[in-house]
């Protein structure tokens, strides 16, 4: 397997895909988490449980969702609830390990932007908002983000804070009284980040095979740190790839779309 | 107790301009053919709730029967924006838009506050999230027990809930299944609700612990086959992808959205006609 062989977005949800352990109850974001979360489930982690917030419990769709709510998610689950139960007695209620989300906009505290580009009362580009994720990022156990590295999407700071990552760093988050333990990772189509011990401000912990720190620093809007122990993201295996390739050929077919879109 | 009337009678008999108006359905079940009979009557002024404004909501106001929208996510799902959303909050066209920005957490719980005749909700969210800088009606209170401070919000109480349901019998009880939302809910906390059913059945055959609305529950029954496309009915029909994708180009510009509005909404009686005019612009699109 050589770099050239699969593409950065490959890597990204392979690597997100690889964070996610077998048995995990995970409360799924639709777009890239669903994929991962998804890819996941049908390589090393088949007790995954996949819970969205339309309500279905223990998803396993055979296409990816294009939508929260598609009729595959509900057919597959486990159990079915409303929307209240699903935030009330599950994620409210502390059953959810992991929270799956992905982002417009982040800073170097994973605080999470998805509401405004701009001011909010006179926004340049209207976001579509919160959804689930305020609750999502502060009642899971744990968190983990995928999402796209550009200089647009990490930025110094955010212009509106959605859903919080380690608020101003340090013990901030606990001090809130937030119930999660936040983000564990932040997984991009370059490296992989985690909160630095103590001051919970992302570090680079591993690099994707191919790409620069150079690079990196380019596309962060902040003067980006590498871990001391820093390593190389393993490259995706065959089967990771033909697993993920597969997925996102059948969820097009399905959708009747282009791959690209699916 | 519900009554069985056309679409056009109900819409016209309980939503009035000025009300507060919630169409629900989280991706499955939404009350699209309801959402086009409020646009064709003219309705101004509404003030809108939903979860997910969706297309229906994108569609209502372009046309411009909202005057605020209550909400937790406003996208196209698995597409992008909602252009007629976003060009009411950015340009104010075709008019300006008051926004209630809230999260799903807090709009569910919202919704049962209501069904529950509870003047707020309260649950554990927004902490360190900017909404609650923008939306004085986001508050807290501490618990009584613990000294917890946990999040406070308003209840929802529509003057009007519209759903769309799989099922009703001759006495207008309702039946519903799969993705379920907030549509009971949301039907128990309004003050009138209309559901539209895609079947009037002899019996629901429904097992004991179905969700199902009884018809005392309910204003107006009416039956409309595929009244919830593009989006799905559980057991009837698919969402139409196909029709979200093309949302896109055809709300992106404003000439685009208003003419495809008059010539399928505003020129067509009523959803049927709709749909026979949709499908001779899906034909004709895929011949070209």
């Amino acid at each position: 397997m050589k770099p050239e062989d699969y593409t950065t977005d490959e890597m990204m949800t392979i690597s997100a895909a690889r964070m996610l352990r077998n048995g995990a109850v995970c409360f799924v974001g639709i777009g890239l988490p669903s994929t991962a979360a998804n890819l996941a489930r049908l390589t090393h982690a088949p007790d995954a449980v996949l819970i969205y917030e339309s309500g279905p419990i223990g998803a396993k769709p055979p296409v990816l969702p294009l939508s929260i709510g598609d009729g595959n998610l509900a057919e597959t689950a486990d159990t079915v609830v409303s929307t209240p139960e699903i935030f009330r007695y599950w994620l409210q209620g502390g059953r959810v390990d992991v929270g799956f989300l992905g982002a417009a906009q982040l800073d170097r505290f994973a605080n999470i932007n998805t509401t405004v580009i701009g001011d909010y009362r006179k926004p340049k580009i209207r976001l579509p908002g919160a959804g689930g994720a305020p609750e999502i990022s502060s009642s899971a156990k744990e968190v983990l983000i995928i999402v796209k590295q550009s200089e647009r999407s990490f930025v110094e700071k955010l212009d509106f804070i959605t859903s919080v990552g380690f608020l101003s760093g340090g013990d901030s988050r606990a001090r809130a009284g937030i119930p999660g333990k936040g983000p564990a990772a932040v997984i991009t189509d370059l490296c992989i980040l985690q909160p630095e011990p103590e001051r919970c401000e992302l570090i680079v912990s591993s690099i994707h095979p191919g790409i620069s720190r150079e690079l990196i620093q380019k596309k962060t809007g902040w003067k980006i740190r590498f871990s001391d122990r820093c390593e190389q993201t393993d490259m995706p295996s065959a089967s990771e790839l033909e697993v993920l390739r597969e997925l996102k050929k059948r969820t097009a077919i399905a959708h009747g779309c282009a791959e690209s879109e699916a | 107790m519900a009554e069985w009337i056309s679409l056009s009678e109900a819409i016209a008999g309980n939503v009035h301009d000025g009300d507060c108006l919630a169409l629900e359905g989280f991706t499955h079940l939404i009350p699209f053919a309801a959402g086009h009979e409020i646009i064709r009557q003219r309705k101004r002024n509404l003030s809108l709730v939903r979860m997910t404004p969706d297309l229906i909501y994108d569609q209502m106001i372009g046309a411009g029967c909202a005057s605020k929208l209550t909400f937790s996510w406003g996208g196209n799902p698995g597409v992008g924006s909602l252009h007629r959303f976003r060009d009411a909050v950015e340009q104010d066209w075709p008019g300006p838009l008051a926004l209630e920005e809230r999260s799903h957490s807090d709009l569910a719980n919202a919704y049962v506050a209501g069904a529950a005749n509870l003047p707020f909700a309260v649950f554990r969210g927004y902490t360190g999230s900017d909404l609650v800088r923008f939306n004085s009606q986001i508050r807290t209170i501490r618990c009584p027990f613990t000294g917890e401070e946990l999040a406070a919000t308003p209840s929802v109480r529509p003057d009007v809930t519209v759903i769309h349901a799989q099922k009703a019998d001759r006495k207008g009880n309702v039946l519903l299944w799969g993705i379920l939302g907030v549509q009971k809910e949301a039907v128990l906390a309004a003050k009138r609700s209309i559901v539209t059913v895609e079947e009037r059945v002899e019996n629901l055959d429904a097992p004991p612990n179905a969700c199902v609305l009884p018809g005392w529950t309910v204003d107006a029954v009416c039956l409309v086959p595929r009244g919830a496309t593009p989006s799905y009915a559980h057991g009837y029909y698919d969402r139409d992808n196909a029709f979200y994708r093309r949302w896109d180009s055809i709300s992106r510009d404003r000439d685009a959205f208003r003419a495809w509005l008059q010539q399928h909404v505003l020129d067509t009686g009523d959803f049927s006609e709709y749909l026979r005019v949709v499908s001779e612009s899906n034909r004709q699109m895929a011949a070209s």
